[in-house]
């Protein structure tokens, strides 16, 4: 990946609490794709390195930060779960406050160099507003068909990083990764798509890289 | 020449409007979950005596907070002046959990709205105060939007009465067409109630006592809003 794969500069909200702290990475995608996963795996690849915190909306509320609590990725009271009525795609786009709060709240208590805001599971059209977050990776899984890509959407189409998961269920479920990459290359306009294996390659080297070169390039 | 000043009004009363009130049912997923809301019957009971009970309270609070926000005597911008309305609303709500839906309602709220009405000096001295009641703050707001304090008391009611019967459609999948019908047919009941707290808003105000607002209630919300607030698995804040 080079320069042009990074996010464009959104600007940042005039929010009464004040400028913006730490590097806000939205992770949204259908439901089972992986989210959750992918969390869990960047904070485990990047705690060492960084301060983050987490805020979940996952549709049982407690359920996606359990997940994280229970695999002890991060201490409990970096990781917030906020509740979206059942409305997960309003909670990221329309209506951001319930998040901001949320992110402000974490961002005061622990004054973090990440914060990761992963959505309640949705469909394809669902995507994060920039006024919560400074860029945001969806997640698909080739368990999804590999027509995905094609079929394209807001999510597919726009998000800053697109990851397709779980590859190594390709041959099982009769998708073929290399349509997906032709598909994602064409809709996206040259932002950048990776494949992985969150279970089996849990270092996710190749979002972690992403995720240094956001916040490198966000001169946070 | 018509005169029209409702588009700011308008946008105060819109759901659209980022307010986080899209994730609070007004105590509805509660009973929902105990069957005590099963149908577009019993949604109609229960929006008509919440509107005349919670709702009074709440429109009376926003009249208030309308009416202390339009004072031209430049108290409107400081925190002081909120203090004992605030206070009086917090003595109003004895469920904890309630209060704190009423103030993470009423910052979510005054984030938009300080946003879209800058120099309106009772958002200011509401920001200054900090985390302020849904109602109050929604009084100060419709100042700022050029409504007056009996709009802000039917915007309460409106909300109360709307978030409640949205949060219904989705829990229950009733008809959303016939929870609309029942929201037109209980019109009159908001109007009836936003024009009795708003007289009352008047007169705390002339007397600068908020102990003359009205403390309707009913107790099986505040204890239901404690036990929702405690259980694992819920899809609304309140």
């Amino acid at each position: 990946m080079h320069r042009d794969d990074l996010a464009p500069d959104h600007g940042t909200a005039v929010l009464p609490a004040g400028p913006r702290r730490g590097y806000r990475i939205g992770i949204g995608g259908p439901v089972g794709g992986g989210k959750t996963a992918l969390v869990a795996a960047l904070c485990a690849r990047l705690r060492d390195e960084l301060s983050i915190v987490v805020v979940t909306n996952d549709i049982y509320t407690e359920e996606d930060a359990e997940f994280l609590r229970g695999h002890a990725v991060l201490p409990d009271d970096r990781i917030r779960a906020v509740r979206t009525g059942c409305c997960p795609h309003t909670a990221i786009r329309d209506d951001i406050t319930a998040n901001l709060a949320a992110v402000e709240e974490l961002v005061e208590a622990h004054d973090p160099e990440l914060v990761l805001v992963e959505s309640g599971g949705d469909n394809l059209t669902a995507t994060f507003s920039y006024g919560l977050i400074d860029a945001q990776i969806f997640v698909v899984d080739v368990a999804g068909g590999d027509k995905v890509p094609r079929k394209g959407g807001p999510g597919v189409i726009r998000s800053d990083l697109l990851v397709v998961n779980k590859i190594d269920l390709a041959p099982m479920v009769g998708a073929d990764l290399e349509v997906m990459r032709r598909d994602a290359e064409r809709s996206r306009g040259g932002r950048p798509t990776v494949f992985t294996s969150v279970r089996h390659q849990p270092d996710v080297a190749e979002v972690v890289n992403w995720v240094r070169r956001q916040r490198t390039a966000a001169a946070v | 020449m018509p005169t029209c000043s409702a588009a700011g009004l308008l946008l105060l009363a819109d759901s659209r409007l980022p307010s986080g009130g899209h994730v609070h049912s007004g105590g509805v997923e509660a009973l929902v979950d105990r069957g005590l809301v099963r149908d577009v019957d019993d949604l109609a009971q229960l929006l008509d005596g919440r509107a005349r009970t919670a709702g009074l309270v709440a429109a009376a609070f926003a009249a208030a907070g309308a009416l202390t926000a339009a004072r031209n005597d430049g108290s409107a911008g400081s925190r002081g002046t909120w203090a004992p309305w605030d206070a009086a609303l917090d003595v109003r709500t004895p469920s904890a959990a309630l209060r704190e839906a009423s103030r993470s309602q009423g910052t979510a709220l005054l984030r938009t709205a300080r946003l879209a009405w800058p120099m309106a000096a009772g958002l200011l001295g509401l920001a200054e105060f900090g985390r302020p009641h849904h109602p109050v703050l929604l009084g100060a707001a419709a100042v700022a939007a050029g409504a007056t304090a009996g709009d802000a008391a039917t915007l309460a009611v409106h909300h109360l009465v709307g978030g409640a019967a949205t949060a219904a459609v989705r829990l229950l999948g009733l008809d959303p067409l016939r929870v609309a019908a029942v929201q037109a047919a209980l019109a009159p009941v908001t109007d009836r109630v936003a024009c009795e707290a708003a007289e009352l808003a008047g007169l705390a105000i002339a007397a600068d006592d908020p102990d003359l607002l009205p403390a309707d209630a009913g107790p099986l919300p505040e204890i239901l809003a404690e036990l929702h607030h405690s259980s694992e698995v819920t899809l609304f804040a309140s």
